[in-house]
Parts: structure tokens; C-alpha cells; sequence
């Protein structure tokens, strides 16, 4: 055990003072201290991409970051996605073209989405598979995964040139 | 009637009944972050949970010192077997009817096994309290192969069943040995083969694996003293059945433990046992008054709790020089590891296998299963399975490949001629089973139209030329498999779990204003439940699937039920379901005649009301029924509008499908490309056309894992190789293989709505597509059998070893 050590962080907006041992993971942090339980564990070694949030404009897995790393973070999490006018479209995507099933990948999926399509918004299906392979699924087969996130990235597309 | 009045089309639309791909309720939680899984809980006071695991396979635990770890501040409490024995809880029932530790009792037998309890206020801490509990091992020999196992001289593992010559399966002939399952008719197989014009032997292995949900097991208990209410919150597939382990293992009476599910991240059967980790939090709980967490981490997961599979299935097949099968005989070694802890139905040690003679008409055979103890992790389970089908599936679908090969014959074609006739069902099988029901001629037809059969074996033979001239380095696999599955159990006369039978339950309750609560004795891990059940009820009874709540997974509320595992649900529970609604259905015909004063025989249902017969303008929906039901005092009917219904059914269901999976090989890498995966599926009645293609897409995906690469693997002194997703492969979008899905309808003719289940037909179906297709590949070249997993090194050896590198 370490001293403990004050960290701030920003997460969907809010400001956040934390007193955490510098060994303490990102995603206790959110899930335990926060209350943020939209991020989930799948495996704490990186490999599920379950713990997937949104940390200065950039995917992390919360799970391989220190909270201590996090200090004046901006840190966005599926709860911080939808706006004020409802859902993000790739929360609806989702639904919509049923990319989910058990629900517990989903939020680290549609978090690692939500970068994806600012990195790249008109993505091929390659990419989009390419790009979401640090994210596991064990119920979709990706097959509906991969087509909600090629519909929100047309909706977005559409809504832009409107625009 | 005016312009607002709906018409009949748009009642049935609004319904959003049975075979509409309605969208799903769980999504709108699930997408924001808002599921409610085991870990999001978080009580006041609450106390974590964690293990001291044993690094050895096999050892003698000479002594366990927990001092250091007990000094440690924030540390409440550490458990060991000698702490539960007072209890009788430092071993526990299987529900194979064998015991298994809690926490060592003397000894560990697999690597990976809890050696003891650490209660600690935080995770972090109790994970650094493990770091400070001496245990003193003194190793010994370690058997990982089950054939050594049954050496004579092999080490002894179970001391506890010393000199004990008879388990829950009858005798057993070595000390090693769980027990000897057979069926069939042995004498008539061996004299069927015998004289049989062609015979094809071959050792079939199914690799061990493991279901690996994304979410990990746990659970969260909580002991309040004061009214002496146990509750405990898990990720338990069969919650009631749970609750009845509890209560007899820890003398609470039932009533007094409350048992959730919440939502399940997954289960793929890894949830359907008792884990020591259940245990222990409970005992925890009671002894520091304090609610206990406890939740595995990925490594425990895949050393320690339920791997699935592990069967070597040594078989013999003969036909006709026409390709006509006249017998099939199976022995089976099954490595059960430390620990018989397979969750099948009690009286069927090797579950459901003996549906291995498949989807053919094969006239005699014969199964031997023989199970065995190793120094490996407990378990067996039903990986996306209805209890060893996928093992049944696969060693008959690779056995006509073999008999194929021996015939000389296109593997298409024999399957063709030894299919089961449409006209044969119901069909009594060599081994005992009645199929329900069955058309397979016209979906094969159908499958092989839809990728070009033909076409794609013309391109097969060119590839081969090419091959040999030294055109190209890859090859082209055609992978086929028919499958036939067996799932629905009960029914209750031959199928228990720990003596309950295995039906299921649904209640539901109309609301006064006309909408309506129903709840089961299932529970959804992702199967979209709280959607297509509703939608089974709003076609039942004509309310919309919108004003339909479906809860399931709370002891305290939900009817008794066995639980959601071998695709039971829609079977079991979706027949209760039916015909729960068809109870309220009634009643509410009366309470019509009564509003209309007609008699009830006058009235007839029309999708959403009673009608008077010929006067379709005189009517009373649903809604302005269930109101009544509320208002006003009918003579002679009871107030309210509610029913039960426990459903043990008559028969299983026969779901069967055509999986073809075509295949690039690289022959100088091993690697693989699927160019095309098809898959028709016949569920028979379909709820959710959407959610049907999703549970496809899904279990072909675990499908492709398994075959291609995911095994859980151990060295030979018993280490696990593969207990991290480092190296347990799980497919991400990237290698995941394009399906196209299709189906066929054939209703079964003993179930309620004609459905018959299909969560697991993908993972039966597709392992043998995708196998066949790389065994398809090197046909030409000589192969006959490979083992699973085809990894890119084993496939490289295949060609290695038939001279193809040059
Ligand atoms: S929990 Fe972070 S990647 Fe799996
Ligand atoms: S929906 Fe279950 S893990 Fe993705």
C-alpha cells in the first residue's frame, strides 16, 4: 500500500477530487469511487476493451491506467455520450440494428465507436473491424456491431452535409 | 367504424406479437451504460471477497498459515477447510452427483484450486492479503491424460473415495474412474459391423475449452441477522435452483434466502453451477454480519470455473459399398478433471450425447462413455450447448467425413442418402431419442443450391490442379455439416437436476388498464428475454408487446424454474409462457360473454378481442376486458386477471440446420481465411426473426473460436497454458468471419407455438462446418482426421506432415 495521493479528474463534464493510492486503476476509480458503472471489467489486462473510455480525445482502457495518470484528465464515459436532445446516434445504431446482446461489451463498444468515427468518420467496413478489434464481443459475432457503426457514421455524414 | 378505427392488419401490427423482428426493451438500459450487473453493486458495509489459489495441479496442503494475512488492517476475515468443516461446508454436492472442495481439504488436484477465503474492506487489499497466506505443498504426481489416468498404476487423486467401488453412476472399475454410461444395443452393433461391407474407424477428440462470458462469475452476499434473511445477488443461469442448493447446504430455510440474477454478461453455461466463491461469500456474510463481494478475475474464470468439452470419442461406422450406414458405435473418454461437476440432467452423466447418430437413419448402435478423473479444473459444462450435443454433433459430422473418404464418396451425397425421411418423423432413434419433427432433404437442398454446391466443387478440383502444378500454395475446404439438436428438457420423468424437475414457469398479471406484468422461471443472458417473451404473450393474449413488462431472475417474485442453459428457454419456459396466456384467455372469454350477454360459445378471438361469431362489429378488446375483470362483479367469476402455468413438456425439440463453411488455405503458413460461412437454420416457429440472426451470428462466432483456436490447454505437470486472453483466443471484429443466415420453418408438432429453440444450434453446427472444411482442404492430399484446434501452427503440421512443403 502507498500514500495516498489527491488526484482531479473531469469526467462527463464534472469535476471530480479523488484521494486514491497511486496504484489504483482508472476503473475502480470510475466504478467504485464515481459510482460510473457504465464501464465494465472483462479482464484488467487489456485485452477485452470492456473498460473503454474516453481519456483527453484518445481510447484508453481504464483498466491499464493508473487514476494517478488521470490527473486533469477530461475523461468521457458512456454516460457522458447522449446529449441533451436524448440518445447519441450510436446508442440508437446499436438498438437499432441490434448490436448487442448481453449488454456488458456494449458501453466500451460504443465509447471506442464514438473515437473511431471522430478519427475517422467515413470508415470502410475494414476499418471499422480494424478499428474496433481491441473491443471483444462473446454474444454479436460483430457482424451487427460493425453495421451500427457504419449507419450512425452515415447518419452523421448525412446530418453534417445538412448542416 | 370511421377512419380512426384500426384495421385488422394494423391490430396485428400494433401487437408486435410472435415472428416480428421487434426491437429490443433491454437495449435502451444496456446502451447507456445502465445495465445492472452483478458488480454494480454496491452496499453499505460491504466486504470483498478473494482467493488464495493453489499454484500446483496436485499437492498435499501440509499446512496453511494466515496470520500475516489477519494482521493485515482492513483485513476481517480469512477462511480455510478447517474453518468450514464445522459447518460440513468445506465440501460441497456436484450436480453430477459427485462432491466437490470448497477450499483444500488436505489436498489440491488441479491448478488453480481455492486453497482459501480472504474477507477484506477493499479489493486491493484483500488481493495483497493473498500475497501474505503461507501454504506448505508437498507436490505429487500429476495425470493430465485421462488414458494414463486409468492406468493401474496411476496416481491415486481422490483419496476421499478410497475403497468407495460405486459413484452416483454405478461402479467404478479403478480409482480413477467416475463411471461407465452406455446405451444402444452393443450386440447388435458389433454383429452389424462385423458383416458390413465398409468400415471406417477413427479417434474423434473434442478439445477442452471453456465458455468464457465476457463478464466473470460473482456474486454478492448478504446476511441480515436481524429478520434472518439471507439475499444473495449472482450470476446464476438457474437462480431457483440456487436458492434450493443454498437452503440445504446451510439448513436456512428457503424462504428465507431470496436468490437474484441480475443482468448476466453473458453465460454460455459457465453459469449454471456452484462455485466455491458462491459458498464462501455466504459464509462470510454470516460470519461478519457484513454484506460479502466476490467477483473472479479473468484468470480465475479460465483456470478454475466450468471448462466445457474434453471428450475423446474413439468410433466405427460401417455401410454399404452404396454408402448406406447400417451401425455406428461411440466410446467416449471423458476427462472430467478434478471434480465430476457437469451440469446434466441427473440421470444422464454424458448428457444428451447419445443424439450422436445425428441427423441419419442409422438402423443400429451403440455409446460408452466412460468418465475419468484427472488433475485438471472441474466442470463439463454445456458451453452454448444442450448438454454434450456439440460433442455428439461433431464426432458424427466428422465420422461421415471419414466414411466419406472410405466410400470414395462426396460427402454431400452420402449425407443425402442416409438422411431421416420427412415421412419418418416421429422418428425413434437407435439410441432412445423420438425427433419431433424434421425435414431435412429440403433444407439441405436449399443450403447447398444457396452457395453453388457444384460450382464451388468444380473450383475445388481446379485449385487442386493448380495446387500440384505449382500454380498457387492454397487450397479450398468445403466444410458441410447437418446438424440435428436435441434441446427443451425436461421432461421432468427423465430429466432432474438435483431432483427438481425440469419444467418451467410463467405468471402473468393484467393490469386493470391493460397492460401486464408476466415473470419466469428463466433467466437472460443477453437472449433478449424481456422482448420475445412479450411478444409470445401479445399474441396470446392481443395486448401490445409495448405494455408487456417480462421480469425474471428474483426467487422472491419469479415462479419456480430450472433456469436458462441447453436452449431451454424458448422451449420449456416459452410453452409456459403460451400457454399462461391462453389460462387469462379463457377467463377472459367468459367476463365477454358476460359484457356482450351472449354465450361463451358464441364468442370467438380475433388478435386482440372476442367477437360475437358472425357479428364481428359486437366485441370486447383485450383492454376493456381486463378492466372489467378490475370493475365490476361478474357473477360467478372470481375479480382480477392473472394466471400460472408450469410447463413440463412432452417431448424434447429437434432444432436442425445446414452449416457450410468455405475455406482459403495457405499451406505454407497455416493461416486460413473463411471466404464464406452459410447457415440454415430450422428453430421450427420463429418469435424474433432479429433476435434469431443475432443468436446465429453470435454462436457461430464461439463456433469459429473453438475450432480455429481457442482450447484450454495444460502442460504435462498440469499447468494451465492458456489462462489469460493473451492465449485463449477469442475472435475479435477483425478475424471474425461474414455469415449469411437462412432458414427453413418445420413447427414442432408437441409444442405450444411450434418453436423449438436456437441459441445453441450455431455453436453445435458451426464447429463441425468449420473443422470439415480444413479436414475438406486436405482430402485430396490424404488427410483424414486432425485434431481441433486448427490453429495456424496445427494446420501448418497437417501440411507438413503430408509432404506439401516440398
Ligand atoms: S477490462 Fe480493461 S481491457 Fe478488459
Ligand atoms: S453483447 Fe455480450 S459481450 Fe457483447
Amino acid at each position: 500500500m502507498g500514500k495516498k495521493m489527491q488526484v482531479s479528474l473531469t469526467v462527463n463534464g464534472e469535476v471530480h477530487e479523488v484521494l486514491a493510492e497511486p496504484r489504483e486503476l482508472l476503473i475502480h476509480t470510475l466504478r467504485e469511487k464515481l459510482g460510473i458503472t457504465g464501464p465494465h471489467i472483462g479482464c484488467e489486462t487489456s485485452h477485452c476493451g470492456a473498460c473503454t473510455v474516453d481519456m483527453n480525445g484518445r481510447s484508453v482502457k481504464a483498466c491499464t491506467v493508473f487514476v494517478a495518470q488521470a490527473d486533469g484528465a477530461e475523461i468521457t464515459t458512456i454516460e457522458g455520450l447522449g446529449g441533451p436532445d436524448g440518445l447519441h446516434v450510436l446508442q440508437r445504431m446499436f438498438r437499432e440494428h441490434h448490436g448487442l446482446q448481453c449488454g456488458y461489451c456494449t458501453p466500451g463498444m460504443i465509447t471506442r465507436a464514438h473515437r473511431l468515427l471522430q478519427e475517422n468518420p467515413q470508415p470502410t467496413e475494414e476499418e471499422v473491424r480494424f478499428g474496433m478489434a481491441g473491443n471483444l464481443c462473446r454474444c454479436t459475432g460483430y457482424q451487427n456491431i460493425v453495421k451500427a457503426i457504419m449507419a450512425a457514421a452515415a447518419e452523421m455524414n448525412a446530418k453534417e452535409a445538412a448542416e | 367504424m370511421n377512419d380512426l378505427t384500426p384495421t385488422r392488419e394494423e391490430r396485428i401490427a400494433n401487437l408486435k406479437g410472435m415472428g416480428t423482428s421487434r426491437k429490443r426493451v433491454e437495449d435502451v438500459r444496456f446502451t447507456q451504460g445502465k445495465g445492472n450487473y452483478v458488480d454494480d453493486i454496491k452496499l453499505q458495509g460491504m466486504l470483498f471477497g478473494d482467493f488464495v489459489r493453489s499454484p500446483y495441479a496436485h499437492a498435499r496442503v501440509k499446512s496453511i498459515n494466515a496470520d500475516a494475512a489477519r494482521a493485515l488492517p482492513g483485513v476481517v476475515a480469512v477462511l480455510t477447510a478447517a474453518d468450514l468443516a464445522p459447518l460440513n461446508l468445506h465440501w460441497m454436492p456436484t450436480l453430477a452427483g459427485d462432491k466437490q472442495m470448497v477450499l483444500a481439504d488436505g489436498k489440491v488436484l488441479f491448478q488453480g484450486q481455492e486453497v482459501a477465503f480472504v474477507v477484506a474492506t477493499d479489493r486491493y487489499i484483500a488481493a495483497d492479503a493473498i500475497e501474505l497466506v503461507e501454504v506448505d505443498y508437498e507436490e505429487l504426481p500429476v495425470v493430465v491424460d485421462p488414458f494414463a489416468a486409468m492406468e493401474p498404476d496411476a496416481p491415486v487423486l481422490r483419496e476421499d473415495l478410497n475403497g468407495i467401488m460405486s459413484g452416483a453412476h454405478g461402479p467404478r472399475r479403478h480409482h480413477n474412474h467416475i463411471f461407465l454410461w452406455e446405451t444402444g444395443d452393443k450386440a447388435a452393433t458389433e454383429e452389424a459391423l462385423g458383416a458390413a461391407e465398409v468400415v471406417a474407424e477413427e479417434m474423434v477428440y473434442y478439445h477442452r475449452t471453456h465458455p468464457c462470458p465476457l463478464e466473470t462469475c460473482g456474486c454478492v452476499a448478504s446476511m441480515d441477522k436481524v429478520n434472518g434473511k439471507l439475499t444473495v445477488w449472482g450470476t446464476f443461469q438457474a437462480p431457483h435452483v440456487v436458492r434450493t442448493v443454498a437452503s440445504l447446504l446451510s439448513g436456512i430455510e428457503e424462504h428465507n434466502i431470496r436468490v437474484v440474477s441480475p443482468d448476466i454478461g453473458g453465460g454460455f453455461g459457465n453459469k449454471v453451477g456452484v462455485y466455491p466463491g458462491y459458498v464462501c461469500s455466504i459464509v462470510a456474510s454470516i460470519v461478519t454480519g457484513k454484506p460479502v463481494k466476490w467477483v473472479e478475475d479473468r484468470m480465475d474464470n479460465l483456470m478454475a470455473t466450468a471448462f466445457a468439452r474434453d471428450y475423446w470419442m474413439k468410433g466405427r461406422i460401417s455401410a454399404t459399398k452404396e454408402g448406406k450406414i447400417t451401425a455406428l458405435r461411440c466410446h467416449v473418454t471423458a476427462d472430467h478433471g478434478a471434480f465430476d461437476a457437469c451440469a446434466d440432467p441427473t440421470k444422464f452423466p454424458a448428457g444428451f450425447f447419445h443424439i450422436c447418430t445425428g441427423s441419419y437413419d442409422i438402423p443400429v448402435a451403440y455409446v460408452g462413455v466412460d468418465g475419468v478423473y484427472t488433475n485438471k479444473a472441474p466442470g463439463g459444462v454445456a458451453y452454448r450447448c444442450s448438454f454434450r450435443v456439440t460433442e455428439a454433433a461433431y464426432f458424427i459430422e466428422r465420422m461421415i467425413e471419414v466414411l466419406a473418404i472410405e466410400l470414395g464418396m462426396d460427402a454431400a451425397e452420402l449425407r443425402r442418402i442416409n438422411f431421416i425421411r420427412k415421412e419418418q418423423f416421429p422418428y425413434q432413434s437407435a439410441l432412445g431419442w423420438e425427433y419431433d419433427s424434421g425435414d431435412y432433404h429440403t433444407a439441405w437442398d436449399k443450403a447447398l443450391a444457396a452457395v453453388d454446391y457444384k460450382g464451388l466443387r468444380e473450383e475445388q478440383a481446379q485449385r487442386i490442379a493448380d495446387f500440384k502444378a505449382g500454380r498457387t500454395r492454397k487450397l479450398l475446404g468445403i466444410g458441410l455439416t447437418h446438424f440435428t439438436e436435441i434441446v427443451g428438457a425436461g421432461p421432468v420423468k427423465n430429466c432432474d437436476i438435483l431432483g427438481m424437475g425440469m419444467f418451467d414457469s410463467c405468471e402473468i398479471r393484467i393490469h386493470p388498464t391493460g397492460s401486464a406484468i408476466a415473470r419466469l422461471g428463466t433467466i437472460s443472458q443477453g437472449q433478449g428475454h424481456a422482448t420475445t417473451f412479450a411478444q409470445i404473450i401479445a399474441s396470446e393474449i392481443g395486448l401490445s408487446a409495448d405494455s408487456i413488462t417480462v421480469e425474471e431472475g428474483d426467487t422472491d417474485t419469479a415462479p419456480y424454474g430450472l433456469g436458462t442453459y441447453g436452449s431451454r428457454s424458448t422451449p420449456v419456459a416459452g410453452a409456459a409462457t403460451a400457454l399462461c396466456g391462453r389460462k387469462i384467455r379463457a377467463k377472459a372469454q367468459m367476463i365477454a360473454a358476460w359484457l356482450l350477454e351472449v354465450h361463451e360459445g358464441d364468442l370467438e378471438w380475433d388478435v386482440d378481442r372476442f367477437q360475437v361469431k358472425g357479428a364481428p362489429e359486437r366485441f370486447k378488446t383485450m383492454k376493456e376486458i381486463a378492466y372489467a375483470a378490475y370493475n365490476q362483479a361478474i357473477p360467478g367469476i372470481e375479480p382480477g386477471l392473472e394466471a400460472v402455468s408450469y410447463y413440463d413438456p412432452p417431448n424434447m425439440t429437434y432444432p436442425f440446420g445446414a452449416y457450410i463453411a468455405v475455406m482459403e488455405i495457405d499451406v505454407d503458413t497455416g493461416e486460413h481465411e473463411v471466404r464464406q460461412f452459410y447457415a440454415l437454420d430450422d428453430c421450427g416457429t420463429r418469435i424474433n426473426p432479429m433476435v434469431i440472426e443475432g443468436q446465429v451470428h453470435g454462436g457461430a462466432t464461439e463456433g469459429y473460436a473453438i475450432a480455429m483456436g481457442q482450447e484450454i490447454a495444460y502442460d504435462e505437470i498440469g499447468n494451465v497454458k492458456t489462462g489469460t486472453l493473451m492465449d485463449f483466443f477469442l475472435p475479435t471484429a477483425w478475424e471474425t468471419p461474414h455469415y449469411t443466415t437462412d432458414h427453413t420453418e418445420t413447427p414442432s408438432p408437441h409444442h405450444p407455438i411450434g418453436a423449438k429453440g436456437v441459441g445453441e444450434s450455431p455453436n453445435v453446427g458451426s464447429v463441425p462446418a468449420f473443422s470439415n472444411a480444413v479436414h475438406d482442404a486436405f482430402r485430396a492430399f490424404g488427410l483424414r482426421q486432425s485434431h481441433m484446434p486448427h490453429d495456424h501452427w496445427r494446420i501448418w503440421k497437417i501440411a507438413r506432415d503430408l509432404g506439401l512443403h516440398g
